[in-house]
Protein backbone atom coordinates (compact mmCIF):
# COMPACT_ATOMS: atom_id res chain seq x y z
CA UNK A 1 0.00 0.00 0.00
CA UNK A 2 1.52 3.15 -0.85
CA UNK A 3 1.79 6.14 1.66
CA UNK A 4 -0.39 8.86 1.77
CA UNK A 5 0.68 12.00 0.62
CA UNK A 6 0.06 14.06 3.39
CA UNK A 7 0.85 17.53 3.67
CA UNK A 8 2.51 19.41 6.91
CA UNK A 9 -0.15 22.41 6.96
CA UNK A 10 -3.18 19.45 7.32
CA UNK A 11 -1.03 17.74 10.65
CA UNK A 12 -2.48 18.54 13.74
CA UNK A 13 -1.09 17.73 16.99
CA UNK A 14 -2.60 14.85 18.70
CA UNK A 15 -3.66 13.68 15.21
CA UNK A 16 -3.58 9.60 14.99
CA UNK A 17 -1.17 7.58 13.08
CA UNK A 18 -2.13 4.82 10.40
CA UNK A 19 -2.62 1.59 12.58
CA UNK A 20 -0.71 -1.30 11.75
CA UNK A 21 -1.50 -4.73 12.91
CA UNK A 22 0.01 -8.26 12.16
CA UNK A 23 -2.16 -11.22 13.31
CA UNK A 24 -0.35 -14.52 15.21
CA UNK A 25 3.09 -14.36 14.20
CA UNK A 26 4.17 -17.89 13.62
CA UNK A 27 7.91 -19.86 14.20
CA UNK A 28 7.94 -19.14 10.30
CA UNK A 29 8.13 -15.88 10.57
CA UNK A 30 10.98 -15.53 13.40
CA UNK A 31 12.76 -17.74 10.73
CA UNK A 32 11.82 -15.47 8.06
CA UNK A 33 13.39 -12.56 9.42
CA UNK A 34 16.18 -14.05 10.84
CA UNK A 35 17.30 -14.76 7.01
CA UNK A 36 16.34 -11.72 5.86
CA UNK A 37 17.96 -10.05 8.81
CA UNK A 38 21.04 -11.88 9.49
CA UNK A 39 19.89 -12.67 13.17
CA UNK A 40 20.73 -15.99 13.79
CA UNK A 41 20.68 -16.46 17.52
CA UNK A 42 19.31 -19.44 18.48
CA UNK A 43 16.63 -18.57 20.75
CA UNK A 44 14.44 -17.13 18.23
CA UNK A 45 14.30 -20.13 16.38
CA UNK A 46 15.53 -23.44 18.46
CA UNK A 47 13.52 -24.81 20.47
CA UNK A 48 15.73 -26.85 22.28
CA UNK A 49 18.39 -24.02 22.84
CA UNK A 50 15.31 -21.58 23.87
CA UNK A 51 14.31 -24.19 26.57
CA UNK A 52 17.70 -24.57 27.45
CA UNK A 53 17.89 -20.93 28.01
CA UNK A 54 14.76 -21.14 30.63
CA UNK A 55 11.97 -19.94 27.74
CA UNK A 56 8.97 -22.01 27.21
CA UNK A 57 9.81 -21.40 23.43
CA UNK A 58 11.28 -19.39 20.65
CA UNK A 59 10.07 -15.81 20.42
CA UNK A 60 10.14 -12.82 18.17
CA UNK A 61 13.26 -11.02 17.50
CA UNK A 62 12.78 -6.98 18.56
CA UNK A 63 13.74 -6.32 15.68
CA UNK A 64 10.80 -7.71 13.65
CA UNK A 65 8.28 -6.00 16.06
CA UNK A 66 10.33 -3.00 15.20
CA UNK A 67 10.46 -3.76 11.88
CA UNK A 68 6.23 -3.65 12.11
CA UNK A 69 5.98 -0.66 14.25
CA UNK A 70 8.23 1.39 11.73
CA UNK A 71 5.71 0.94 8.66
CA UNK A 72 3.18 2.87 10.94
CA UNK A 73 5.59 5.67 10.50
CA UNK A 74 6.47 5.32 6.55
CA UNK A 75 2.66 5.06 6.05
CA UNK A 76 1.94 8.03 7.70
CA UNK A 77 4.91 10.38 6.67
CA UNK A 78 6.31 8.51 3.40
CA UNK A 79 9.78 6.61 3.53
CA UNK A 80 11.59 9.39 2.05
CA UNK A 81 10.23 11.75 4.92
CA UNK A 82 11.25 10.09 8.16
CA UNK A 83 14.16 11.40 9.97
CA UNK A 84 14.50 9.81 13.27
CA UNK A 85 13.10 6.14 14.64
CA UNK A 86 13.90 5.40 18.04
CA UNK A 87 12.36 2.07 20.19
CA UNK A 88 12.61 0.69 23.67
CA UNK A 89 11.61 -2.96 23.82
CA UNK A 90 9.30 -3.54 27.00
CA UNK A 91 8.08 -7.03 26.42
CA UNK A 92 8.38 -10.00 23.97
CA UNK A 93 5.95 -11.49 21.07
CA UNK A 94 5.47 -15.34 21.00
CA UNK A 95 4.15 -17.34 18.54
CA UNK A 96 0.32 -16.78 18.35
CA UNK A 97 1.23 -13.24 19.05
CA UNK A 98 -0.87 -10.27 17.47
CA UNK A 99 1.46 -6.98 16.82
CA UNK A 100 -0.75 -3.74 17.08
CA UNK A 101 0.67 -0.41 16.09
CA UNK A 102 -0.40 2.88 16.27
CA UNK A 103 0.74 6.40 17.35
CA UNK A 104 -0.29 9.68 17.45
CA UNK A 105 1.50 13.39 16.41
CA UNK A 106 3.01 14.94 19.53
CA UNK A 107 4.73 17.80 17.97
CA UNK A 108 5.02 20.08 15.12
CA UNK A 109 8.25 22.06 14.46
CA UNK A 110 10.83 23.34 11.87
CA UNK A 111 14.47 22.17 11.69
CA UNK A 112 17.42 22.25 9.44
CA UNK A 113 15.10 24.20 6.95
CA UNK A 114 12.60 21.75 6.53
CA UNK A 115 8.96 21.35 8.08
CA UNK A 116 9.02 18.46 10.77
CA UNK A 117 6.52 16.64 12.87
CA UNK A 118 7.16 14.41 16.28
CA UNK A 119 5.09 11.61 16.96
CA UNK A 120 4.54 8.94 19.64
CA UNK A 121 4.17 5.05 18.65
CA UNK A 122 3.33 1.71 20.74
CA UNK A 123 2.77 -1.76 19.85
CA UNK A 124 0.86 -3.85 21.38
CA UNK A 125 0.15 -7.58 21.97
CA UNK A 126 -3.76 -9.11 21.96
CA UNK A 127 -3.60 -8.79 25.58
CA UNK A 128 -2.99 -4.96 25.21
CA UNK A 129 0.80 -5.74 26.80
CA UNK A 130 3.18 -3.10 25.69
CA UNK A 131 5.63 -4.88 22.86
CA UNK A 132 7.19 -1.27 22.12
CA UNK A 133 6.95 2.24 22.77
CA UNK A 134 8.67 4.37 19.98
CA UNK A 135 9.05 8.03 18.74
CA UNK A 136 10.16 9.37 15.31
CA UNK A 137 10.53 12.18 13.75
CA UNK A 138 9.68 13.32 10.23
CA UNK A 139 9.58 15.73 7.50
CA UNK A 140 6.38 16.72 5.60
CA UNK A 141 5.81 18.90 2.18
CA UNK A 142 4.31 22.23 2.77
CA UNK A 143 1.10 23.31 0.49
CA UNK A 144 2.93 26.20 -0.21
CA UNK A 145 6.16 24.80 -1.61
CA UNK A 146 4.04 22.41 -3.73
CA UNK A 147 2.43 24.43 -4.79
CA UNK A 148 -1.17 23.65 -4.71
CA UNK B 1 29.64 -9.54 37.43
CA UNK B 2 30.75 -5.77 37.36
CA UNK B 3 30.58 -4.26 34.21
CA UNK B 4 34.54 -3.68 32.32
CA UNK B 5 34.21 -0.23 31.48
CA UNK B 6 37.41 -0.72 29.42
CA UNK B 7 35.04 -1.44 26.38
CA UNK B 8 34.17 2.18 26.43
CA UNK B 9 35.66 3.52 22.84
CA UNK B 10 36.49 0.05 21.47
CA UNK B 11 35.80 0.13 17.83
CA UNK B 12 34.66 -2.50 14.87
CA UNK B 13 36.44 -2.95 11.50
CA UNK B 14 34.81 -1.24 9.17
CA UNK B 15 32.22 -3.55 7.43
CA UNK B 16 31.20 -3.06 3.43
CA UNK B 17 27.43 -3.33 2.77
CA UNK B 18 26.23 -3.51 -0.81
CA UNK B 19 22.55 -2.50 -0.58
CA UNK B 20 20.62 -4.34 -2.95
CA UNK B 21 17.34 -4.74 -4.41
CA UNK B 22 16.66 -8.49 -3.70
CA UNK B 23 17.32 -7.97 -0.20
CA UNK B 24 15.30 -5.03 0.06
CA UNK B 25 12.34 -7.23 -1.10
CA UNK B 26 13.12 -9.93 0.98
CA UNK B 27 13.28 -8.01 4.15
CA UNK B 28 10.39 -6.04 3.06
CA UNK B 29 8.44 -9.43 2.77
CA UNK B 30 9.59 -10.49 6.00
CA UNK B 31 8.34 -7.27 7.71
CA UNK B 32 5.07 -7.89 6.06
CA UNK B 33 5.22 -4.69 4.19
CA UNK B 34 3.25 -3.63 0.74
CA UNK B 35 4.51 -0.51 0.21
CA UNK B 36 5.71 -0.17 -3.51
CA UNK B 37 8.61 1.82 -2.60
CA UNK B 38 10.58 -1.07 -1.46
CA UNK B 39 9.48 -3.08 -4.69
CA UNK B 40 8.79 -1.38 -7.27
CA UNK B 41 11.60 0.86 -9.45
CA UNK B 42 8.98 2.84 -11.13
CA UNK B 43 6.91 4.02 -8.27
CA UNK B 44 10.15 4.57 -6.47
CA UNK B 45 11.82 6.49 -8.73
CA UNK B 46 9.30 9.13 -8.87
CA UNK B 47 8.32 9.35 -4.77
CA UNK B 48 12.53 8.95 -3.85
CA UNK B 49 14.45 8.73 -7.12
CA UNK B 50 15.16 4.91 -6.26
CA UNK B 51 14.15 1.88 -4.38
CA UNK B 52 14.77 3.14 -0.75
CA UNK B 53 15.32 0.10 2.07
CA UNK B 54 12.92 -0.22 5.24
CA UNK B 55 13.70 2.00 8.41
CA UNK B 56 15.27 -1.19 10.19
CA UNK B 57 16.78 -2.34 6.90
CA UNK B 58 21.00 -1.47 7.88
CA UNK B 59 20.43 -4.58 10.17
CA UNK B 60 21.35 -6.86 7.09
CA UNK B 61 24.67 -5.56 7.57
CA UNK B 62 25.29 -8.77 9.91
CA UNK B 63 25.22 -10.85 6.34
CA UNK B 64 28.24 -8.49 5.91
CA UNK B 65 30.19 -8.99 8.82
CA UNK B 66 32.50 -11.69 9.24
CA UNK B 67 32.46 -11.10 12.90
CA UNK B 68 34.89 -8.54 13.41
CA UNK B 69 32.11 -4.99 12.45
CA UNK B 70 30.78 -5.27 16.03
CA UNK B 71 32.58 -5.31 19.68
CA UNK B 72 31.13 -7.58 21.59
CA UNK B 73 30.87 -6.67 24.84
CA UNK B 74 31.23 -10.32 27.09
CA UNK B 75 27.42 -10.52 28.39
CA UNK B 76 26.06 -13.72 29.08
CA UNK B 77 23.59 -14.80 26.08
CA UNK B 78 20.87 -16.22 28.01
CA UNK B 79 20.55 -12.98 30.06
CA UNK B 80 21.16 -10.48 26.93
CA UNK B 81 18.39 -8.66 25.74
CA UNK B 82 18.17 -5.61 23.03
CA UNK B 83 16.76 -2.56 25.28
CA UNK B 84 16.79 -0.47 22.98
CA UNK B 85 17.34 1.10 19.20
CA UNK B 86 17.32 4.63 17.66
CA UNK B 87 18.15 6.04 13.78
CA UNK B 88 18.70 9.26 12.60
CA UNK B 89 18.32 9.09 8.64
CA UNK B 90 20.57 11.83 7.52
CA UNK B 91 20.59 11.72 4.11
CA UNK B 92 18.87 8.81 1.60
CA UNK B 93 19.95 5.38 0.58
CA UNK B 94 19.35 3.77 -2.61
CA UNK B 95 19.66 0.35 -4.83
CA UNK B 96 23.16 0.25 -5.47
CA UNK B 97 24.52 2.30 -2.48
CA UNK B 98 27.60 1.20 -0.55
CA UNK B 99 27.96 1.66 2.54
CA UNK B 100 30.89 1.34 4.69
CA UNK B 101 30.28 0.65 8.57
CA UNK B 102 31.87 1.41 11.80
CA UNK B 103 30.34 0.35 15.41
CA UNK B 104 31.91 1.83 18.32
CA UNK B 105 31.13 0.99 22.17
CA UNK B 106 29.96 4.38 23.48
CA UNK B 107 29.32 3.29 26.82
CA UNK B 108 29.33 0.42 29.21
CA UNK B 109 27.31 1.40 33.10
CA UNK B 110 25.34 -0.80 35.25
CA UNK B 111 22.46 0.06 37.28
CA UNK B 112 20.32 -1.87 40.06
CA UNK B 113 17.60 -4.45 38.55
CA UNK B 114 14.09 -3.78 39.68
CA UNK B 115 14.45 -7.78 41.15
CA UNK B 116 17.56 -7.72 42.87
CA UNK B 117 20.89 -8.25 41.71
CA UNK B 118 22.52 -6.26 38.64
CA UNK B 119 21.48 -5.17 35.19
CA UNK B 120 24.70 -4.36 32.63
CA UNK B 121 24.52 -1.97 29.64
CA UNK B 122 26.14 -1.33 26.44
CA UNK B 123 25.87 1.11 24.20
CA UNK B 124 27.22 0.61 20.69
CA UNK B 125 26.66 4.47 18.63
CA UNK B 126 26.91 2.55 14.72
CA UNK B 127 27.96 5.16 11.64
CA UNK B 128 27.04 4.16 8.48
CA UNK B 129 29.06 6.25 4.76
CA UNK B 130 27.65 5.84 1.43
CA UNK B 131 30.37 5.66 -1.71
CA UNK B 132 30.39 9.28 -1.82
CA UNK B 133 31.62 9.92 1.51
CA UNK B 134 28.09 11.12 3.59
CA UNK B 135 27.10 9.86 6.66
CA UNK B 136 23.51 8.32 5.80
CA UNK B 137 22.46 7.21 9.11
CA UNK B 138 23.88 7.27 12.65
CA UNK B 139 22.14 4.42 14.99
CA UNK B 140 22.31 3.50 18.81
CA UNK B 141 21.77 0.04 20.02
CA UNK B 142 21.65 -0.26 23.74
CA UNK B 143 22.09 -4.04 24.94
CA UNK B 144 20.83 -5.24 28.53
CA UNK B 145 22.70 -7.89 30.21
CA UNK B 146 19.81 -8.80 33.01
CA UNK B 147 20.39 -9.87 36.67
CA UNK B 148 18.87 -13.46 36.29
CA UNK B 149 17.97 -15.54 33.05
CA UNK B 150 14.37 -13.38 31.50
CA UNK B 151 11.47 -13.35 32.17
CA UNK B 152 8.13 -11.16 31.05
Amino acid sequence: MEATKRYWDDVKEGDPLPEVRVHALTRTDFVRYAGASGDFNPIHHDQTFAEASGNPTVFAMGMLNASILSRVVTRFAGRPGVRRYKVRFATRAWPGDDVICTGRVTRKFEESGEKRVEGELVAVNQKGETLISGSFVAALPARAADGS
Amino acid sequence: MPVDKSYIGKTGRPVVMHVERGKIREFATAIKEDDPIYFDEAYASKEAGGIMPPLTFLQTVSHWDDGRGRVVVPFDLKRVLHGEQEYEFLAPIHVGDVLTVVSRIADVYEKPGKRGGSMSFAVTETTYTNQRGEVVVRAKHVTIETGQVVKD
